[in-house]
């Protein structure tokens, strides 16, 4: 026995390539799949990845593969794996690095490099890619020394996935990937200057229940943080045990049932009357691994103003960032929330607050004027969200469309909805299906795209058809950069500046001439047969809905207002008229 | 601060500065007695605690940084270099050696026109004396920023003051 574990170590200690030792890592670490693109600097790796038997993914472009990783992440919850050249490979990856970054989404990143003696001659194709993407990973290498190539990887994996999620990144120069060395992947991975915390402090956590039995109007904001702890059921638990209401960050939506009476739906720029109502009328706010972003609190001025908050956030320094901060709690968001059950603090008074939020929320519902005679933007999502019982996983890119789907599609479960959020960046919806789909085979996905955004990364619809991914693309065709377009009508007298494209390409013939079906709806009815149709058939269908092109995303907290000052909200018999 | 000797490490707590949007005054940096570990001492002006606390924050987040630690209320020592040349004719040579003396400042080369003068101490100190040798004409300045240690007994906690120092 003993000899065995002697001779299976002395087998692991074999002198391997750079590249090998790379393809032999991801196996240990159980890697599904990579997205990736060649070139010269990872030839190598690319030779050892030929008869590894690892699953890899061209995409045609590296934003596709980086988005798609990220996709595959958000849903699987595990690390996505990207592979890239150097210089210009490498530099087609920095949208995703910073996306990631932003949106605390793990990733393990290659990028090759040109060979270490050339480093620094502006050799070809070689960009300083440490320096370029040093502010938008959580942490990057340069391998300098083959031996130090395994513990490289083992930390990366470590770093991206423990603590708040992000993206870490590995530059090996092509001579690192063709030396030998000797592949120990055993060993500890021993980071004095990481120790993320993970448990709360128990007498923050007394502080908080104290301030809980106290308080006549607490609200919930829960963001991602939620999701990355996969603590919905603790959120749950908490929220129904204490009577306190949830409101969800665009980031976090699923995390808390949509349906449930608690729930008051999305906060900030485009969220629901209640929900901003109540983060304004709050007097315990109690943040769970969410930000404070600003397109969330609107200005800082008057948000929350009469509320004790407390954060929980496993990232201390996102702790009193943007909003003063009475109770801290640094802790991983499910540790935290198992404390606070357990505790099982006396319960709040908050009879008269749920009903005054009730009360907001029939009389204050999102709400739009349908016509049946072309396709509103916003029954399209409700049509999707029906014909899909609610259960898609639904990614989407950035504008308009985003916001509608975030408002309309109503998430019962976590782990269902990938967005750009942090970053807002156009081009992620399309490729993050792709590793959305992968992550869940068995998962309707659909993207939910602009007709803008998806001409950024239009190119992985090659994926999507060669992997016979059954994903549904869903255009919102309004041939306009609509986001812009709204504010341009909003704020800048209706200048529409380069916002509006009337010239659109055909995208049914472009479908198929990626071999995809495809479909094109011009009215409700239209719209509700394409999308059956779609569902029914178990391939990647493209669906170009011609929706009312000047349709406007509200309720809107215009920027620099607070969130009470939102505009646009329509009380039910207003929208009924 | 304490670090990982790293290469790019530097870079990485630079860069941080800039990306948070903060002024760095200045930064020391030299081998601890610690093979691979690194100290680094910055001196940068904020507005308020919120401020430094976020910048503390921020610095321990990042990977290679092994502890920091913000200095500014403690009892510390704080030293800093600077070398300064000054344009001198034989007739005021006496009199600079005998206003630099008080400062325990000392001549570290002396030319026809000019010499270098040597000071260590508290910046406030550096400062005086580069005052006090301007009206002769100064040539030129180098001076290393502070670095600094907290003292073995912390008996006054002076209150809250920028500069802020890492
Ligand atoms: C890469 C990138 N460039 C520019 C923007 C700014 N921007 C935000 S929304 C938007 C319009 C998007 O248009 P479309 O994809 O058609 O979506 P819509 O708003 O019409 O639903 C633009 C240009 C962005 N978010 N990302
Ligand atoms: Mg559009």
């Amino acid at each position: 026995m003993a000899n065995m574990k002697v001779e299976e170590k002395r087998q692991q200690r074999t002198k391997m390539s750079g590249a090998l030792m790379l393809i032999e890592a991801l196996k240990a670490e159980n890697v599904e799949v990579i997205f990736g693109y060649p070139g010269g600097a990872v030839l190598p790796i690319y030779d050892k990845l030929y008869d590894s038997g690892l699953f890899h993914v061209l995409t045609r472009h590296e934003q596709g593969a980086i988005h798609a990783a990220e996709g595959y992440a958000r849903i699987s919850g595990k690390p996505g794996v990207v592979i890239a050249t150097s210089g210009p490979g490498a530099t087609n990856i920095v949208t995703g690095l910073t996306d990631a970054m932003m949106d605390s989404i793990p990733l393990v990143v290659f990028t090759g490099q040109v060979a270490s003696n050339v480093i620094g001659s502006d050799a070809f194709q070689e960009a300083d890619v440490l320096g370029i993407t040093m502010p938008i990973t959580k942490h990057s290498y340069q391998v300098r020394d083959i031996q130090e190539l395994p513990k490289i990887i083992k930390e990366a994996f470590h770093i991206a996935t423990t603590g708040r999620p992000g993206p870490v990144l590995i530059d090996i120069p092509k001579d690192m990937t063709t030396a030998e060395g000797e592949f120990d992947y055993e060993q500890d991975v021993h980071l004095p200057g990481y120790q993320p915390t993970i448990h709360p402090n128990h007498l923050q956590i007394r502080k908080l229940v104290e301030a809980v039995s106290q308080a006549k109007k607490p609200v919930i904001l829960a963001g991602a943080g939620v999701l990355h702890a996969d603590a919905s059921k603790e959120l749950q638990q908490y929220a129904e045990q204490q009577h306190i209401p949830v409101i969800h960050t665009l980031l976090g939506l699923g995390g808390f049932p949509a349906d449930h009476p608690l729930f008051l739906g999305m906060a900030g720029m485009h969220g629901t009357y209640t929900a901003n109502m109540a983060l304004y009328e709050c007097d315990l706010l109690i943040n769970i691994g969410a930000r404070f972003d600003d397109r969330v609190t609107g200005n800082l001025k008057y948000f929350a103003p009469n509320a004790t908050v407390a954060h929980i956030d496993i990232d201390p320094a996102e702790i009193g960032k943007n909003v003063p901060t009475k109770i801290p709690i640094v802790s991983d968001a499910k540790e935290a929330l198992k404390e606070l059950i357990h505790q099982d603090g006396k319960r709040p008074d908050t009879t008269a607050w749920l009903a005054q939020l009730a009360e907001w929320k029939t009389k204050f519902p999102l709400a739009y004027q349908n016509d049946a005679q072309t396709v509103k933007p916003q029954k399209l999502i409700e049509m999707i969200y029906e014909l899909t019982n609610g259960e898609a996983v639904v990614t989407t890119d950035v504008g308009q469309h985003q916001m509608w789907a975030a408002q309309y599609y109503k998430f019962n479960k976590p782990h269902r909805w990938v967005t750009s959020g942090g970053l807002g960046t156009m081009g992620f919806g399309l490729p993050a299906a792709i590793g959305a789909q992968l992550a869940d085979k068995n998962a309707t996905v659909v993207s939910i795209v602009g007709d803008a955004g998806f001409q950024m990364t239009l190119q992985e619809l090659s994926v999507i058809q060669e992997l016979n991914l059954p994903i549904k693309v869903v255009i919102v065709n309004n041939q306009s950069l609509g986001m812009v377009r709204q504010w341009q009508e909003i704020f800048y007298e209706k200048r529409y500046s380069h916002s509006l494209v009337p010239n659109q390409p055909d995208f049914v013939k472009l479908a198929e001439a990626y071999n995809i079906k495809a479909f094109r709806a011009k009215t409700e009815e239209e719209a509700r047969h394409v999308l059956k149709q779609a569902f029914s058939l178990s391939e990647p269908v493209l669906l170009d809905f011609h929706v009312k092109a000047d349709e406007n995303v509200y309720p809107m907290v215009a920027p620099g207002k607070g969130l009470h000052e939102m505009v646009g909200v329509k009380s039910c018999e207003e929208s009924l008229q | 601060m304490t670090v990982n000797n790293r290469p790019g490490v530097l870079n990485r707590i630079t860069g941080l500065f800039t990306k948070r949007h903060y002024n760095i005054e200045s930064i020391t940096v030299g081998h601890t007695e610690i093979e691979g570990i690194s100290r680094m001492t910055f001196v940068v002006n904020v507005e308020d605690e919120r401020t430094a606390e976020q910048i503390t924050k921020q610095l321990n987040k990042q990977i290679d940084v092994l502890k920091v630690n913000d200095i500014t209320d403690q009892a510390i020592v704080a030293r800093e270099l600077a070398l300064i040349k000054v344009a001198v004719n034989p007739t005021v040579r006496q009199e600079i050696y005998t206003l630099i003396e008080p400062f325990r400042a000392s001549i570290v080369d002396v030319s026809r026109d000019s010499l270098v003068v040597q000071v260590t101490g508290e910046p406030e100190k550096v400062e005086a004396l580069i005052d006090l040798l301007k009206p002769y004409g100064i040539k030129e300045v180098a001076r290393t920023g502070t670095t600094a240690f907290t003292r073995g007994s912390q008996k006054t906690a002076a209150s809250y003051k920028t500069p802020f120092i890492i």
